[in-house]
């Protein structure tokens, strides 16, 4: 077999992800320290994990229709009323999905084909971009930088919007940065966009680790936005229920009629156990989010106060559980710190250029760790950095 | 809405060495403001210690638990409460719970050894004004206590993906 003849040139061209090297050297490090795992170190509370056993007894584990059972959805839109005000149709407007990637990945396929640019903030979360070349769309790199937070600008946006472009993604609150968007800051963006046949992808995941003291706020609740929105949100980060596997998408039926017919051919429909306990997570998960969210707003104020003391620069994230700090001021790039600090300290963390050449010259810290965890690490980190 | 009080002491009860700082962090309340509250709740007996959780099979110690089932003819005006009160004055007397159901006291004790145990339910115990009958039960293997699973500790199995 001459297997490379088979593979597409996209395929082959897709590139490898630039997180999982150094984790793979760490796992032969005996005691070594890990700050990497993108996924809360909470177990899925037990209530939910309850509702998903009663499922399983009740033998509730055929297909569901292939938007996702109805009571789920009714759930998801009394949500997005409840939290931002915001009304979609359960029948036509919502459809649940295998995590938010695969709403990511239907949403981009649904309006994006050859030559169509995809308008992507970096850095960002790393898939947004092959996902685009997938569906055989160019990206278009829109670089944020330390200066404004990480936040887009509309300086940004403007320059980079052409004839060709289909799709802008908003990743706030952002992996890996940890920058939140305000009202504010999207009425800025939606600015520019008025006027234009630009779709915006809302990745909102992290949307209820948010840290300052405004409400949470989606894009699509900035004026006039919501008729160019999808939003994408899910229960892996909320409600730590990543390997349940469940997201859902919310939009205009125009749109979110294509994302069904991708998600009905390609996937049938999200599990069905993972959306009995998705539905119990919404009914009754309010204060486990609440619990989460200040542990983790703990953790990262621990690790803003550790940075300080030793004068480590680092932008005060708002959102998600991670924090970049800027160390270009000890090592010439953001991978040789990285070697260098999981060789000599034993602790791996990711180097910030791995979500996009704007990341170069930090590390992604994730705080979905046990604040012992933590101090540990800050401890091997004054020790690297004292020599 | 829960009051900062409860806030605080859920804290604490996870893991009781949360400073103040860390706890005003998670709640953005000021640090000042959980100090007070916690050195209230010290005041007035809300908090009544700091203890570590051990496992002492870990140990070398020679150490048994049980759980003694003691039934009390109640006392006039006093009910339970002096028995109770005499059982609690023993240093082996780890805890005294009274209960529902088909006896009235929940004793946890521990001794170095099931004999010692033994003796001193009987000679201490059971001869107790009121006391009319005693059950022991002694402790295998301890699963779990106050709410930690001990025969495990959790492993973190997260891998790194690209998330």
């Amino acid at each position: 077999m001459e297997y490379d003849n088979l593979l597409t040139g996209t395929a082959k061209n897709l590139k490898p992800s630039g997180i999982r090297k150094f984790f793979d050297v760490a796992e032969r490090i005996p005691d070594a320290i890990a700050l990497g795992v993108g996924e809360p170190d909470f177990k899925t509370p037990w209530h939910i994990r309850q509702a998903a056993i009663d499922a399983l007894s009740k033998g509730q584990t055929r297909y569901t229709s292939n938007a996702g059972l109805m009571p789920l959805r009714d759930e998801i839109a009394s949500y997005m009323n409840r939290k931002f005000s915001l009304n979609y149709d359960p029948a036509t407007e919502i459809t649940v999905t295998v995590g938010g990637s695969e709403a990511i990945d239907n949403i981009i396929r649904s309006v994006v084909s050859f030559g169509d640019e995809v308008l992507i903030p970096e850095p960002s979360f790393v898939c947004y971009a092959p996902l685009t070349e997938l569906a055989g769309g160019r990206p278009v790199i829109l670089p944020t930088y330390e200066k404004d937070g990480f936040k887009l600008t509309p300086d940004t946006l403007k320059k980079a919007i052409t004839e060709k472009t289909k799709l802008l993604i908003m990743p706030y609150p952002n992996n890996p940065t940890g920058a939140l968007m305000e009202k504010e800051d999207y009425e800025k963006i939606a600015a520019v966009l008025k006027g234009t046949n630009i779709l915006v992808l809302a990745d909102e995941i992290y949307i209820e680790l948010n840290y300052s003291n405004a409400p949470l706020f989606s894009f699509a609740q900035t004026d006039g936005m919501k008729e160019r929105t999808i939003v994408v949100n899910g229960f892996s980060k909320t409600y730590a229920m990543t390997g349940w596997r469940i997201g859902f998408a919310c939009g205009p039926k125009e749109i979110m009629k294509a994302v069904l017919k991708i998600h009905q051919y390609g996937i049938m429909c999200a599990p069905t156990v993972s959306q009995y306990a998705a539905i119990e997570a919404m009914k009754n998960g309010d204060e486990d989010i609440e619990y989460m969210r200040q542990n983790y707003n703990m953790r990262r104020c621990f690790l803003l106060d550790a940075f300080r003391s030793l004068s480590v620069p680092c932008f005060e994230p708002k959102g998600a559980f991670y924090v970049f700090p800027n160390i270009s001021a000890f090592a010439e790039s953001s991978e040789k710190f990285c070697s260098d600090f999981l060789e000599k300290a034993h602790v791996a963390v990711v180097p910030g250029s791995a979500f996009g050449e704007s990341g170069e010259g930090f590390i992604r810290i994730s705080y979905a760790y046990s604040l012992d965890h933590l101090k540990k690490a800050v401890d091997r980190l004054e020790k690297y950095i004292k020599g | 809405m829960i009051n900062l009080k409860e806030k605080v002491l859920r804290f604490l009860e996870d893991d009781c060495r949360f400073s103040a700082k860390n706890i005003s962090d998670a709640l953005g309340a000021t640090e000042q403001q959980v100090a007070d509250v916690i050195a209230e709740c010290i005041d007035d007996g809300t908090i009544l210690g700091y203890k570590a959780l051990i496992n002492w099979d870990k140990t070398e110690r020679e150490y048994v638990s049980a759980m003694i089932e003691i039934k009390v003819q109640p006392e006039k005006g006093e009910g339970f409460d002096s028995v109770a009160r005499h059982i609690c004055a023993f240093e082996e007397v780890v805890s005294v719970f009274l209960m529902s159901g088909g006896f009235d006291l929940a004793v946890m004790l521990e001794g170095k050894s099931m004999r010692e145990v033994a003796l001193f339910v009987v000679e201490k115990l059971a001869v107790i004004d009121g006391v009319t009958g005693t059950a022991t039960h002694f402790v295998l293997n301890k699963y779990k206590d106050k709410g930690v699973i001990f025969d495990e500790r959790e492993k973190d199995t997260r891998v790194m993906t690209e998330f």
